[in-house]
């Protein structure tokens, strides 16, 4: 008969999502609004391209998340040109 | 304006001899293709290089450190963003700390910026294009280690390589910068014009290479080590190390 694997941990997943920031330029966020417009897809007004991250923790919010802030300010987003927010999955 | 006579002016070079020998190290990453380039240019102006492979901790005595282009971790994530927590960096920073010349060259330029050893970044080049081809370029300010040598009023005309070139820095940023002759190097037309038609990746401004505020690292987008001959079309980026040599000579 199996036995259940307990685990000692949780994966815990964050997602990080990158955006150009408003006074940066953003060609490609422009071509796609430009062809979705020739598509005929009417009524939207701006795309901005970023990037996604998703990122697997062993470890809790609690002590991961000052780490994680650190780790997107650092490396995984260039505040020069990008935003970034993290989102915790409950 | 003046055409270079890299015959002449190479020989006179030669001529000097066993006049002292200036070390520069070329950084090297995986990625990086400039590398051979950049050793070659100090070559032909009689002067010594050597690659300093990015594992290395520390870069023993140099005169001067090239930061090569190519595409240094498969530019993943974003250009220069993985190379610039390279074992190697920490030492260029304390190098550029000490007042070390250090040259960045596109790949480089990119990696001096995620480094925070320059101001800015570089992004997509609004074409979105990848634009490979001769440019112009107008020198800004002549009172530099990296452009002292140009000749007043010079065009240099040298070749670019880059998909993710265009200069971006924010408006308070960019007037420090200009308050402090941290403009280098802009984007110009074959007739030295500063048109927006010549600016082939849409940098702000028609910036094409910057300096930090101390004026010991520069770097920029265009590719200086690939035009230092004659035979390959072009010379004028010898300009750029021959300041860079000249600047050595008056420091000694």
């Amino acid at each position: 008969m199996m036995v259940p694997v307990r685990f000692e941990w949780q994966i815990m997943k964050v997602k990080i999502i990158i955006t150009p920031k408003k006074a940066v330029l953003d060609p490609q966020g422009q071509a796609v609004l430009n062809a979705l417009e020739h598509m005929g897809y009417d009524g939207v007004k701006d795309v901005h391209v970023g990037r996604f991250l998703e990122l697997e923790l062993s470890g809790d919010k609690a002590s991961m998340e000052s780490r994680i802030e650190e780790a997107c300010h650092r490396f995984l987003s260039n505040p020069v040109i990008e935003d970034y927010r993290v989102e915790w999955e409950e | 304006m003046t055409q270079v006579d890299t015959e002449t002016e190479l020989s006179t070079i030669s001529d000097q001899g066993n006049a002292s020998k200036f070390s520069f190290g070329v950084l090297q990453f995986p990625g990086s293709n400039s590398d051979q380039d950049c050793v070659n240019a100090i070559e032909v102006l009689g002067h010594e290089a050597h690659y300093v492979w990015h594992k290395e901790e520390s870069l023993g005595h140099l005169d001067a450190v090239l930061v090569p282009g190519g595409f240094s971790y498969g530019d993943y994530l974003r250009a220069g963003a993985i190379a610039r927590f390279s074992p190697v960096m920490r030492a260029l920073a304390d190098f550029a700390e000490n007042g070390g010349l250090v040259l960045g060259v596109c790949n480089g330029f990119q990696i001096l910026c995620e480094a925070g050893l320059l101001p800015g970044a570089l992004i997509l080049n609004r074409s979105l294009q990848f634009r490979s081809e001769f440019v112009h370029l107008s020198t800004v300010n002549s009172g530099t280690p990296f452009t002292k040598a140009i000749p007043a009023d010079q065009l240099m005309r040298v070749p670019i390589a880059h998909g993710e070139g265009c200069y971006f820095a924010d408006g308070s940023t960019l007037n420090e910068m200009e308050s402090h002759g941290q403009i280098l190097w802009k984007y110009a037309t074959a007739q030295g014009d500063l048109e927006d038609h010549a600016n082939p990746n849409g940098s702000v401004h028609g910036i094409a290479g910057v300096c930090n505020k101390a004026g010991n690292v520069a770097a920029l987008m265009p590719h200086p080590e690939r035009a230092c001959q004659e035979a390959i079309g072009s010379a004028d980026g010898q300009w750029i190390f021959r300041s860079l040599i000249e600047h050595l000579k008056d420091a000694k």
